[in-house]
């Protein structure tokens, strides 16, 4: 069973639920973030998109306090797969579960747009069926430049855990392509240990042909075979 | 000592109220006449402000309301007209959609991203509060010329507003129209449009049912922000003193917002609420009047259990407060707790706050003591209405004079091209579309930037029907003042047809009438003439009126906008899965142009831009076959025989060739035969007509055949370039699609450098 958190302010909750069920026929169950415990039985976590509380202070700084993120916290230290994207993606690194984090667009303001990334690191729990593969996938984030010190890009680099780069759609490095200016054009890191992602695109828009493309499947569904294949 | 002495002894502070303080209060001699003969007595400062919003233009549609009583508002599937916060209207499978346009015009210009922002926010509200869940907002902002650093900074503002707003309560953007003009230079427009969704028999109503029921007040403290918005920012023209209205606007949160929909939501689903209604102009006091006034009832009110943001607001701020995200509910007596643990649950503020009781007067307690005691019903149903005095501008005829011989033919068609694509009217919008999030919800099929939207309806537990809803929102503010009455009709004609391009049928309309001071007899003359053209329009198309809103005195310094009648079409696509495409999908299909090209120029963005004019009169509207299209349009892409459909409308077809090679970088070739006017048949804006491409060319001509709707094969997609020709000569444009897409992408971004 899939757990997406759903603080006040997500928006992409319902749709993650959605896309999970109708896509790749698994049920996930929305977990209001004044639980203090998962639900049993769950395998895998995700942190959706949205503007938690507002994020009227920092992205992600008051969610990370919410009374869930202990139990999503100790399900990741017992090796858990916790997937955040865009708006989850900030909270994880606010709670120190990813490294760097999200500062405002280069270009200042909000972007919704589709882009490419290449998927730099391809294994389980998050990319195993998409090794090199390049996605389309949609982005939509007011505060999605990736930011790390540059040792601190070099390590990550170093230990593999980029996991995602915006790139031109042939792949190839192209600062044009970077929407927001990440650092090292980053759209998805990873922890050390491998089993906690963070990613601005939206892989669950990118779940069906009828609204835009299959592509983040290619995300959604590794998960998916991790957990099914008891990873 | 009466209740007005009374309440002046509790609130100290509270000016003396006379006839000179209702003026004050934008109330006319007659008006207060009418308030001392109502009360019996003078009213307490408190009434004087419930008196003075209610009875605002803004509130009551006092000029208004006898010319939109003419609008066609009925029909099958319409299951809630005009009157309510929204139109619904049922789309099948017990399923129904909720919407509505509104303004806030006043507002943005003031502040321009609090003011769009809030106008968003508000008209969520109209559309949540019936029981449905916002599924798609569009907007129609339109700006001054972008040579002025104010219009670049406004329109910044406003599109900073929209995004920050509606991205942040989770509802997407899926189109819009972005236009500007020397005539709003000192009155911008943000129309905002929502539609929601919603299970056809969980409507809810704004109506204060059942005796002894308590009211409950949900949602953002109330605060000193907004008071007096409706009548004295929206009910009034702008002069030099407009920056001292600033603390008129109000502030948007939409954290909040986002979590009283949900909460909202979730308290509708049992049977605990019985009515429910947004706190949006004149707060408190007009939603409270229009729920008692709609059910009969009348309501007891205490002050003193409103949440407050600041200390020591007085009876008079606190009644008439605009401060935002709040609503007013109606609950079953004993079932309260039920509504109340909803809100709590998402940490929102939730007080009964009164009751509603069976005599027909709103009473209102403050400290103990009565502040406000009157009957509901004359000041919610009987405001005055004014029967304003119309005549036709004086210019008129002058406006409308176009000789066409003394006109300069085009010379250069490639050049007139490059120079509408390079124009802020028809450039790309992506600039602006790129900062609003179209795909939250996850059902946006087609989004900004092509001719109408298309949004998959997917019901709230994620079930599939099929279906899709289009929509989209049109003007021509030039073509309506050359000619109120024809403009309005190509309104609704345009966006109905952009509408059916996707292979929807047009179900029913919204409109947010813009125009200026109604006190002038031109304008009003423009009113009525422009809701003339509205009513026909809607009658013929079978897409009635289901809600609106009328935004007067947009004018300032005694300058009016061009009236501009903004559409809102929306239309129901039986199967998602056949639908077409805005833009040229694949190289090798036939193009077809669909309808007449007739020597149509007056009024055209060719004439304004290449020839320094605005004048003539718009091109002429056959609403027979405007609804025959649209038949085609539907059968046709219901049949499978159609690709793609964009409406030619402003720049006409040599424009409307390059938008459609610009979706997907696929060139066409035409060839038309000469026309004695080449500027007519590239440029001109003749109504009624379509290009549409199909893979099988003899089936779709037969069908246009078949329903009397001229179709012209005019060539092939296909290649890089876009070529137009005529037959047997030299073209008169032959040019790489990447050059145009590129003048096209610039105009907005490349005026706003540096700024």
């Amino acid at each position: 069973m899939f757990a997406v958190i759903q603080f006040p302010g997500s928006n992409d909750d319902r749709d993650m639920r959605f896309a999970l069920k109708s896509a790749l026929g698994v049920e996930a169950q929305l977990v209001w973030h004044k639980e203090r415990a998962l639900p049993p039985g769950t395998n895998a976590v995700l942190l959706p998109g949205g503007f938690s509380y507002g994020d009227y202070l920092r992205c992600g700084a008051m969610a990370r306090f919410s009374p869930v993120m202990g139990a999503v916290r100790r399900f990741a230290e017992a090796g858990g797969p916790v997937l955040g994207t865009c708006n989850g993606f900030q909270v994880l690194c606010e709670a120190g579960l990813l490294p760097g984090a999200l500062l405002r667009n280069a270009g200042l303001d909000f972007v919704c747009d589709w882009v490419h990334v290449r998927v730099e690191r391809a294994a389980a729990p998050f990319t195993s069926r998409a090794p090199g593969q390049i996605l389309r996938l949609p982005i939509k984030h007011g505060d999605g430049r990736y930011f790390a010190a540059p040792e601190e890009l070099a390590r990550l680099e170093r230990a593999g855990q980029i996991a995602l780069r915006y790139c031109a759609p042939d792949g190839s490095p192209d600062d044009a392509a970077n929407p927001n200016g990440s650092a090292d054009r980053i759209a998805g890191v990873c922890n050390a240990r491998g089993n906690v992602m963070g990613l601005m695109p939206h892989p669950e828009h990118a779940a069906e042909p009828l609204t835009g493309g299959t592509d983040g499947l290619a995300i959604l569904g590794s998960l998916v075979d991790a957990v099914r294949g008891g990873g | 000592m009466d209740l007005a002495e009374r309440s002046r002894d509790a609130v100290r502070g509270d000016p003396p109220v006379d006839a000179a303080l209702a003026r004050e209060h934008g109330l006319s001699d007659e008006e207060w006449k009418r308030i001392l003969e109502i009360l019996g007595r003078t009213p307490s400062y408190a009434e004087l402000g419930i008196f003075s919003v209610m009875w605002s233009e803004h509130c009551s549609y006092k000029s208004s309301r006898t010319y939109l009583r003419t609008l066609p508002t009925k029909a099958e599937h319409v299951l809630v007209g005009p009157g309510e916060g929204a139109g619904v209207v049922a789309i099948g499978d017990g399923l129904a959609v909720i919407f509505k346009i509104e303004s806030h015009n006043h507002p943005s210009f003031v502040e321009p991203t609090q003011g769009a922002a809030t106008g968003v926010g508000g008209i969520l509200r109209d559309v949540f509060s019936m029981g449905a869940r916002p599924i798609a907002s569009l907007d129609s902002i339109r700006f001054g010329p972008l040579e002025d650093p104010k219009h670049r900074m406004l329109l910044r503002g406003v599109v900073h507003g929209i995004g920050g707003y509606g991205n942040a309560v989770g509802v997407p953007t899926v189109g819009g129209e972005t236009g500007f003009h020397d005539c709003y230079r000192g009155n911008i427009l943000v129309n905002a449009f929502n539609l929601g969704l919603v299970e056809a028999d969980r409507i809810f109503l704004g109506q204060a049912t059942g005796v002894g029921n308590p009211v409950v007040y949900v949602g953002s403290k109330t605060g000193r922000d907004g008071i007096h918005g409706a009548s004295l920012l929206a009910s009034a023209e702008f002069g030099d003193e407009t920056e001292a209205k600033r603390p008129t606007v109000q502030v948007g949160d939409p954290f909040t917002e986002k979590c009283l929909i949900e909460a909202c939501l979730e308290a509708m689903r049992g049977d605990a609420l019985v009515g429910i209604q947004d706190m949006g102009a004149a707060g408190l006091t007009c939603s409270s009047f229009e729920m008692a006034s709609r059910a009969g009832t009348g309501i007891e009110l205490d002050l003193d259990r409103v949440p407050q943001r600041a200390a020591g607001m007085t009876p008079y701020e606190l009644l008439l407060s605009e401060s935002q995200e709040r609503m007013l509910l109606v609950a079953r007596a004993g079932e309260e707790s039920r509504v109340l643990e909803v809100f709590e649950r998402w940490d929102l503020d939730a007080v009964v706050v009164g009751r509603v009781t069976a005599d027909g007067r709103m009473r209102v307690r403050w400290h103990g003591a009565t502040v406000v005691d009157i009957p509901v019903d004359p000041v919610a149903q009987s405001a005055p209405i004014c029967d304003r005095p119309r005549r036709p501008p004086a210019d008129l005829g002058e406006r409308q004079k176009l000789d066409l011989a003394s006109i300069e033919p085009e010379g250069d068609p490639q050049g007139a091209l490059e120079q509408l694509l390079d124009s802020p009217n028809l450039g790309d919008k992506r600039w602006v579309f790129r900062q609003y999030d179209s795909l939250v919800l996850g059902n946006t099929v087609l989004g900004p930037g092509g001719g109408a939207a298309l949004v998959r309806v997917r019901r709230e537990d994620g079930g599939a029907t099929g279906k899709a809803l289009a929509m989209a929102v049109d003007c021509n503010p030039r073509w309506c003042w050359l000619d109120p009455h024809a403009g309005a009709i190509a309104a609704v004609a345009e966006a109905a047809r952009r509408v059916a391009c996707t292979g929807a049928r047009p179900l029913a309309l919204t409109n947010c009438l813009n125009f200026g001071n109604p006190e002038k007899p031109e304008i009003m003359w423009e009113f009525a003439e422009a809701v003339r053209g509205l009513g026909e329009a809607a009658a013929a198309l079978g897409t009635p009126v289901v809600s609106g809103n009328v935004s007067f005195y947009n004018e300032t310094a005694g300058r009016p906008i061009f009236p501009t009648p903004t559409v809102a079409v929306v239309g129901l696509l039986g199967d998602v899965e056949r639908r077409a495409a805005s833009g040229f999908p694949a190289t090798g299909l036939a193009l077809v142009l669909l309808g007449e090209t007739r020597e149509e120029l007056g009024g055209s963005e060719w004439l304004a831009l290449r020839r320094g004019r605005e004048a003539g009169l718009p091109p002429s509207v056959d609403l027979a076959h405007e609804r025959r299209l649209h038949g085609l349009l539907a059968d046709a892409v219901a049949g499978g025989v159609l690709r793609s459909a964009h409406g030619v409308s402003d720049g006409g077809l040599a424009v409307a060739l390059a938008r459609c090679c610009f979706a997907a970088s696929i060139g066409a070739r035409a060839t038309l035969a000469e026309p004695p006017r080449v500027e007519a048949l590239l440029f001109g804006e003749s109504n009624g007509r379509v290009i549409a491409t199909t893979g099988d060319l003899p089936r779709l001509l037969a069908l246009a055949r078949a329903a009397g709707v001229p179709a012209q094969h005019i060539g092939e997609t296909g290649g890089s370039r876009l070529a137009l020709g005529r037959e047997g000569g030299a073209p008169w444009i032959d040019v790489e699609l990447s050059r145009l897409a590129a003048i096209w992408s610039a105009a907005i971004p490349r005026r706003l450098e540096g700024s």
